[in-house]
């Protein structure tokens, strides 16, 4: 065989090249944030200051959670159209526990989080146990959470003032008390730390192993005598669990849960998944990519609205972004 | 007598892969010439090269003498050479008249379709088959065979003079292999030049006029089928002679039994069946395509609800309601389609024969070790030979025999004591057909309880300790090792008792 020669011959040169070559679609995100960044940097002298790159950070933190929970979902080969308004129903659980029961933070959080992975597990339960496409199902349950939301709050925002601390869960600075010159909030600290958990269960647990399994060939994971719908239920009540965690870093960040908000914060978040290179059809994704998907959204909707481009733009622009991203992933397999 | 095709000196090179070195073929009309060699000869290239998928690197094809440079498959389609590929390529909803002229439906008044002439023309060319099958009937209640039948009329609506058939009968019974025979027998008679590729060397001996050999991507020989023997051909695929190794059968009288089943049932296809198998034994399972056999399998993986009957393993009875009971009660089962129910293409070696074991790798909080299951995967990888470049290789880059080692290797690392092998050798070239028996007996010598289903009777005959013949979801009789083809077939034929009224071959 010439092949295998030839791969002698060529050795650690070869490697570099093969995995550059393999993981290409991380940089093609990444390269384009990086022309995004300097594009924007040479439009004007406002947009790489300490303080902008922290807001356009600070922006990206809640749908960037949101996408980590997408991710994980689509990688399975399956869609959460709920993970808006399961955010909002998560941050209007706390509301009731914190404000309105006037139950301490460490119970009200908790609560939440609880909150936020049962309800991910009942669509999981709809999904699996009843085969509903996860398309309707999530469907369904995304206009149940945002009805529960409203009804519970009587459709009012819920403040937590009596909560002293709460606003500083996302807009605290546990960096900045150390490091003073930067001043990264919380929100985006959580964010990646969210990211970090995510990539490590991804890619080194045996839940991560079967994500990625579900989604390139879930019957043959059956036959391989693996319990599926119960993996699949753990998969998105880990998701509802995180939808949970962008409940609170919103609520933390305008002090007050807002019922009637969520719905469309799903659509962005799908958005960073895809442009962060995850396959819609499932088997494919990292967790680099989607938090580079959503940074890219966050430094677009910035850049923008600090060149003063009005905002219905702006959202052509992203959508346009969403559709390059996934032709350039198009022609990168079309060449493979 | 003038070739229809000529192709000489053909060369194909991909990056890093010199696909065709100075490749011939040529085919005349009105015959049927058999493409042979094994997975990766370069069967499939050059098929590409003639319908205008690749384009050649250099070389020449003639077509009736004139030479021709198809730029697409379009093109060559439109200059009579169709192909009928491996994987049907038919609109389930649509009709089969729908299918065969889409794209180039009859129009009546104002542009708008008109069904009737659509229809009738699809008839005629169903008559000129002499095929009975309605057109307006979808193409998703056809069965197979039939599609592959659309298949053609397609191909032949193009005015067809060369057909290219890709392996057309591995999913095909052998009364729907009749049929297409007839089907070809009247093409030939017509003239139509067929190039046939296939695994089945009985097939070979029994439609094809020629064949042509092909390994590594080179041309090794054209043979007249009648004048030459099995035995030559395989020796010009493989390069070299393969020893015929006798069948050995172990004693197994005194060895326990591993899997008894009794009086199972689910629907028409698996009725009142009962066997058992022993430790280190290997029960061979033969019938006709729909016999039950894969469905037995199934109830008995929890892949599908048995309906009642029973299940031991052991000695004990167990309940099994999924594939993943079955899995700790000992028993393992490898799909007749590995794509399908076996393989996660787009993952690693290494993940793709942990994943039915993976609890052993399985630490605190989840977490994967992943160098014991590179260990694991290697230690397979040598132990039964499957020919990776590394552990890392995504498992759609191997070849369908490697493909099928991988998923051997995913049981073994499972640590089953019954294996139920389905179609072990389908799609799998001959050089890795006997390894992958090697493999089997092995198995059956280290204790293991082996079951072995499959549609080709010399493969049940050299693997087989004991025989257990299906027809029409009944267990019709069970044969010792040295039994003849007839004795099987007797058997698979066999219909019992039934109280529905016998329906004619239109059912089938």
């Amino acid at each position: 065989m010439t092949t295998l020669n030839e791969h002698a011959d060529q050795g650690a040169a070869a490697k570099v090249l093969g995995y550059l070559k393999r993981e290409q679609h991380r940089f093609w995100a990444f390269s384009g944030l990086i022309v995004l960044l300097i594009g924007f940097s040479l439009a004007s002298p406002n947009f790489f200051q300490t303080t902008n790159i922290i807001s356009i950070l600070q922006a990206a933190s809640v749908n960037g959670v949101l996408a980590i929970a997408a991710t994980l979902v689509i990688i399975t080969g399956g869609i959460d159209l709920s993970v808006g308004t399961l955010m909002t129903f998560c941050a209007v659980i706390a509301g009731v526990l914190l404000t309105n029961l006037g139950l301490p933070i460490y119970i009200g959080i908790p609560g939440a989080l609880i909150a936020g992975m049962l309800s991910g597990a009942l669509s999981g339960f709809f999904i699996a146990k009843l085969k509903i496409p996860p398309f309707i199902a999530t469907l369904g349950m995304m206009l149940v959470f945002k009805g529960l939301s409203l009804a519970i709050s009587g459709a009012r925002p819920i403040y937590f003032n009596d909560t002293p601390g709460f606003s500083e869960i996302s807009t605290g600075s546990l960096i900045g008390m150390i490091f003073p010159s930067v001043p990264v909030p919380n929100g985006v600290l959580i964010l990646f730390l969210v990211a970090i958990g995510a990539s490590f269960i991804l890619t080194r647990t045996v839940l991560g192993r079967f994500i990625f399994a579900l989604g390139s060939n879930e019957e043959a994971l059956r036959l391989s005598g693996i319990n599926i719908d119960r993996w699949k239920m753990v998969v998105y009540a880990l998701a509802g669990a995180i939808c949970a965690v962008a409940g609170i870093l919103l609520a933390s960040r305008i002090n007050s849960a807002q019922p009637a908000i969520g719905q469309g914060y799903e659509l962005d978040a799908i958005a960073a998944v895809v442009i962060g290179g995850t396959s819609l059809t499932g088997g494919r994704g990292t967790m680099l990519g989607t938090i580079i998907g959503a940074l890219i959204i966050s430094v677009v909707a910035n850049g923008l609205r600090i060149l003063s481009v009005p905002q219905e733009w702006q959202i052509v622009v992203t959508g346009t972004i969403i559709i390059l991203a996934v032709y350039a992933d198009i022609l990168r397999r079309q060449r493979a | 007598m003038s070739d229809l095709i000529n192709m000489n000196g053909i060369e194909k090179r991909f990056p890093g892969v010199h696909a065709l070195k100075d490749m011939r073929f040529e085919l005349r009309a009105g015959e049927v010439h058999a493409l042979m060699g094994e997975n990766g000869a370069g069967k499939s290239t050059l098929m590409k090269i003639l319908s205008g998928v690749y384009t050649r690197d250099s070389g020449s094809i003639t077509l009736s003498g004139k030479p021709v440079e198809f730029s697409g498959p379009k093109e060559a389609q439109d200059a009579g050479v169709g192909i009928i590929h491996q994987e049907l390529s038919l609109m389930n909803d649509l009709t089969a008249a729908q299918n065969i002229f889409i794209g180039r439906e009859p129009r009546g008044r104002f542009g708008l379709l008109d069904e009737g002439k659509l229809n009738q023309q699809a008839a005629d060319i169903f008559a000129k088959m002499q095929l009975v099958l309605d057109p307006t009937t979808p193409v998703r209640e056809l069965s197979i065979a039939k599609q592959q039948m659309v298949e053609i009329a397609k191909a032949l609506s193009y005015e067809s003079r060369v057909l290219v058939m890709d392996e057309p009968t591995a999913a095909l019974n052998d009364k729907e292999i009749g049929e297409l025979f007839k089907i070809i027998e009247q093409l030939r008679a017509d003239g139509v030049g067929v190039i046939y590729i296939s695994h089945k060397m009985d097939e070979i001996k029994r439609i094809s006029d020629r064949v042509t050999v092909l390994r590594d991507g080179e041309y090794v020989g054209t043979r007249e089928s009648k004048e030459t023997t099995i035995q030559e051909i395989i020796a010009m695929m493989v390069g070299r002679d393969l020893e015929l190794e006798e069948l050995h059968v172990p004693d197994v009288s005194q060895a326990a039994v591993a899997l008894e089943v009794a009086g199972l049932n689910r629907g028409r296809a698996v009725r009142d069946v009962s066997f058992h198998v022993k430790k280190g034994e290997i029960l061979g399972f033969a019938g006709l395509m729909g016999a039950g056999r894969t469905e037995v399998a199934r109830v008995i993986f929890g892949a599908d609800r048995l309906e009642s009957g029973e299940i031991r393993v052991n000695g004990a009875p167990i309940d099994i309601r999924s594939p993943s009971d079955a899995a700790k009660a000992g028993i393992g089962y490898l799909s007749e389609d590995r794509k399908h129910f076996g393989l996660f293409l787009g993952m690693d070696v290494r993940s793709n024969i942990a994943m039915a074991a993976i609890d052993q790798f399985t630490g605190f909080g989840g977490v994967l070790d992943e160098a014991g299951m590179a260990a694991a995967a290697e230690s397979y990888i040598k132990q039964i030979g499957i020919r990776t470049p590394s552990d890392r290789q995504e498992a759609q880059y191997l070849s369908g025999g490697n493909q099928q080692k991988i998923v051997i290797a995913k049981w073994l690392l499972r640590d089953c004591d019954v294996l139920i092998f389905d179609e072990p050798t389908r799609g799998v070239d001959v050089g890795a057909k006997s390894e992958i028996y090697k493999i089997l007996n092995e198995l059956a010598a280290k204790g293991k309880a082996i079951i072995v289903i499959s549609s080709e009777l010399p493969e049940i005959l050299r693997v087989s300790h004991r025989i257990a013949v299906m027809c029409e979801g009944h267990l019709t009789g069970i044969l010792g090792p040295q039994s003849t083809q007839e004795e099987i077939m007797q058997l698979a034929t066999k219909t019992m008792q039934s109280p529905e009224p016998k329906s004619s071959g239109a059912a089938a």
